[in-house]
């Protein structure tokens, strides 16, 4: 260990100081490494632990909601609508001119194919949060049969499209899957 | 780096130092321009490893926090949720909770290099009164931190310990509703606790900044206890004590390392981990490692002296053990500050040594053990009257008629010639500031 | 005689209540040696299942196990960076158990609490709702519950396997109370609990013989995994760390050599 640590003759000199760095550079590098490695557990701890990941997903089963009905989930704390919508609902979400749309979307791509009866949107107007009226009877369901939100006037569709307020975009539509026939899982 | 380096040539550093001179201020404290006497021993790393122990704990703290709850119906429950969900959860509770007995160890060992050195003798009462002082905030902020588990231990040291300060005559039981926010331990004292813990970490590193600072006033002491007398006695603080300093962290991280990952809980109490009863005490109430001695201490004043009842002299023991300190400086007559010219002194030393591990070991017992016949009560009486005795009797005695080895002439010259000390040319014992 | 009922009763309660607190010393267990013992040490998952099947058809009916969700019995269904280490069941299978229980949850719409099958988020069912409904049920005595036991006792997983195998006669000299039972492990003895094991009180389903010792063993694996699920990340990891600490301590101590030898 010590055995180039005497004094610097003056053959080896050179040598003995890249020796040195060299182990400096070891020494420090592997130094650096393990702060960094330790900040990481800390910096982890700060992401979503087990409990809350194990919340991340919700499974909701369609089969009580009737034709015409809507019912609200909650989905990592945030409200999910989900529409058992009627034939004719369907059809004129689709007779509009994608034109007229602030967001233009096709109402087919908004839902999964072969159950397009089953409309998915989170809760939450695009415009600044607020949760939009039209899942109980009797709220209003704004001009166009969808939702409308009151905070300041948006009015979603029957696809939960935005066609006429303030808000940007369309009622977003969460990541879901169908599990079998009657049962979704959102997340 | 010498203030003419390349270094300070660079414009950014000459622009930035223009404004805040950040650069040279550690080059001085911590740099090359920071002399250091040369024959420092590896107990003079303890305080830097305290230093690193105490930003350990308010990192893993801070952390902690942000999944804890302060209420006595989840904290703890949040306590288990940090160790089971919290990613890397389980890894920072055990650092915190190992971290303190590590902290205490190398506090302790700092004080006894102290106590050993003389490095309370003048001119570093004040340093040495800071480190008290971060001693006792130390015990405050780790008797808090016990209770915010929750578990039976928590609550029940929390009890016999605030119900202490009842024994102060007259406003004692008031100082009690006020400590506990209500008429027991509960959530009020809990949550309050919380907060205290929070906020005391950050009042130690203040006065940790000014132990340093009394420190670099007139620099540390060294192993032979004699002033330095020039550059030939010193070496900068880097890259010298930098590197040392830094070797025996990584040393240190080892023995931290297998405690958390291989023995977390070897140094804890199992009965904490059952939740808090208030209906139910647990068999033997034991504080933590780190408070048996003065536990001890506590327990073994079981008489009333004069007017002085048995439970407030206790309280008075136990906290006088540790303002003693305060007095050290001129208890201890001797003008010779280091422990190895002071062959009686060194004697005496050991004892106390054992004394106060005799004491720790006697406050972890019950309080009617007995071993071999003799009642672990009479031995801590005795190693409490020993304790006392060292500061208040055998210290100044030693120093008035102990008759020190001669000091060398200075530190770069402990002998002239290799031989034994030059005739008459011995340096003179510590001077006065 | 009411009398006498009254104070067997009373001391019942107080040992029921002293063994709650680990009153008397309890006598220091005999050494076994555990898989997860030592700095390699793991769980072995055959036995944590088995454990779970002694827990789930011996002590499921008393002791609640509230720490644990259903989702910590299975494996890999944790953090995305971090596996939770579980038992290994699979997802379906977690999910097939926690349906065999339901829970209360709610207020539903209409204001009530109603009644739903678990689900793996959930924690696993209470035997009973709070400590007073397990008392009035167990006679006076607190079947604890056993989520930190292993943790809570001194040498916790001797103890517990020193305990449930040590059900034996009492010494002549032992007058024992209304209701308790002679334990050789007990701190005092006198247990509130009969003896919960005896051979073939559990059919393994993967046909190990079913003796007490081996139920025991296998019992306190699972409950040393549920007092600490994360125990092998915490030695996997310690082994790694102190491996790097020791070459980290070797550079800086050969560095501060070369640093100090200019010095002489």
């Amino acid at each position: 260990m010590g055995s180039s640590g005497t004094s610097p003759a003056a053959a080896g000199h050179q040598g003995q100081a890249a020796r040195r760095d060299f182990l400096y550079l070891a020494a420090g590098g592997f130094g650096a490494v393990g702060v960094g490695a330790t900040l990481w557990p800390f910096i982890h701890s700060m992401n979503p632990a087990a409990d809350v990941l194990a919340l991340a997903s919700t499974e909701v089963d369609l089969t009580p909601i009737q034709q015409g009905q809507r019912i609200t989930v909650t989905w990592r704390g945030k409200p999910v609508f989900i529409d058992h919508r009627t034939a004719e609902q369907i059809k004129s979400a689709r007779d509009v001119g994608l034109q007229q749309l602030p967001d233009p979307q096709a109402d087919q791509k908004r839902v999964k194919a072969g159950k397009d009866q089953w409309l998915v949107v989170l809760g939450v107007c695009t415009h600044l949060g607020c949760v939009p009226l039209g899942q109980k009877s009797g709220e209003s369901k704004g001009e166009y049969g969808g939702w409308f939100c009151p905070c300041h006037g948006s009015h979603y569709d029957m696809s939960g499209r935005i066609r006429k307020g303030p808000a940007p975009k369309n009622l977003e539509v969460p990541d879901f899957t169908f599990t079998n026939d009657t049962t979704i899982r959102i997340g | 780096m010498a203030k003419d380096s390349a270094f300070f040539s660079n414009p950014t550093v000459k622009w930035i130092e223009h404004r805040l001179p950040i650069f040279s201020f550690l080059d001085h404290s911590l740099g090359s321009q920071y002399p250091t006497p040369r024959n420092l021993n590896y107990f003079w790393n303890f305080g830097s490893l305290a230093g690193f122990t105490l930003m350990v704990m308010i990192l893993s703290g801070v952390f902690l926090a942000m999944n804890y709850t302060p209420h006595v119906d989840h904290a703890f429950n949040s306590v288990e949720r940090i160790m089971r969900d919290v990613n890397y959860g389980w890894l920072i509770r055990y650092i915190h909770m190992n971290g303190a007995s590590m902290f205490f160890i190398v506090v302790f060992i700092h004080i006894f290099r102290g106590l050993y050195f003389g490095s309370y003798k003048p001119p570093r009462e004040i340093l040495w009164w800071l480190g008290i002082v971060i001693l006792l905030l130390m015990m405050a902020t780790a008797f808090m931190g016990y209770v915010l588990p929750w578990g039976q231990m928590s609550f029940w040291g929390a009890t016999v310990i605030t119900n202490l300060f009842s024994a102060i005559p007259l406003v004692g039981d008031k100082i009690v509703t006020l400590l506990w926010g209500g008429f027991s331990v509960d959530n009020a004292t809990l949550n309050r606790f919380f907060a205290l813990h929070y906020l005391l970490p950050f009042v130690i590193a203040g006065v940790v900044v000014l132990h340093i600072w009394a420190l670099h006033v007139h620099g540390s002491n060294n192993p032979l206890g004699i002033d330095t007398r020039g550059p030939q006695d010193t070496i900068p603080f880097h890259p010298y004590y930098t590197i040392k300093d830094a070797f025996g962290l990584a040393a240190f991280m080892i023995f931290f390392a297998f405690f958390v990952f291989f023995a977390p809980n070897y140094l804890g109490h199992p009965d904490n981990y059952i939740p808090a009863n208030p209906m139910v005490t647990p068999a033997h109430i034991v504080p933590e490692w780190y408070f048996l001695p003065f536990y001890a201490i506590l327990r073994s004043v079981t008489f009333n002296i004069l007017f002085i009842d048995a439970k407030l002299g206790g309280v008075l023991a136990m906290f006088g053990s540790i303002l003693i300190l305060f007095l050290l400086p001129w208890l201890d007559t001797s003008r010779v500050r280091s422990g190895r010219f002071r062959p009686v002194f060194k004697v005496f030393f050991w004892i106390f040594v054992v004394v106060c591990f005799l004491l720790g070991w006697v406050g972890g017992q019950s309080a009617d053990a007995s071993i071999a016949g003799i009642p672990l009560l009479r031995i801590g009486q005795f190693c409490t009257f020993w304790y006392f005795a060292h500061f208040v009797v055998i210290l100044p005695l030693l120093g008035w008629f102990e008759r020190p080895r001669p000091l060398p002439i200075s530190i770069s010259q402990p002998v002239l010639g290799g031989g034994r000390i030059a005739l008459g040319a011995a340096a003179k014992p510590m001077e006065k500031a | 005689m009411v009398r006498m009922r009254e104070l067997v009763l009373a001391g019942a309660l107080a040992f029921g209540i002293a063994g709650t607190a680990g009153a008397a010393e309890a006598p220091k267990p005999p050494a076994q040696s555990w898989s997860f013992d030592g700095i390699f040490g793991t769980f072995d998952r055959a036995a944590l299942q088995r454990g779970y099947q002694v827990y789930k058809e011996v002590c499921a009916g008393c002791h609640a196990l509230n720490q644990i969700r259903y989702r910590d019995l299975g494996g890999g269904t944790g953090a995305a960076h971090e596996p939770l280490v579980g038992l290994g069941f699979s997802e379906a299978e977690v999910k097939a158990i926690a349906a065999e229980y339901t829970v209360m949850d709610g207020p539903n719409d209409d204001g009530e609490m109603f009644e739903r099958p678990a689900r793996p988020a959930d924690r696993l069912r209470k035997p009973f709702p709070n400590e007073k409904a397990a008392r009035a049920a167990n006679n006076g005595a607190y079947p604890l519950d056993l989520s930190l036991i292993v943790d809570a006792r001194q040498d916790g997983a001797n103890y517990v396997y020193a305990l449930l195998t040590g059900y034996v006669d009492p010494p002549p000299s032992v007058q024992l109370g209304e209701g308790m039972h002679y334990n050789a492990w007990f701190a005092g003895h006198q247990i509130a609990m009969a003896a919960p094991l005896s051979d073939d009180r559990v059919d393994y389903a993967d046909g190990t013989k079913a003796t007490v010792s081996q139920m025991a063993k296998d019992v306190t694996t699972f409950l040393a995994w549920a007092s600490e699920p994360n125990l092998e990340a915490r030695k996997a990891l310690g082994v790694k760390v102190i491996a790097f600490l020791i070459i980290l301590t070797g550079l800086l101590y050969a560095a501060k050599r070369k640093v100090w030898s200019s010095l002489h």
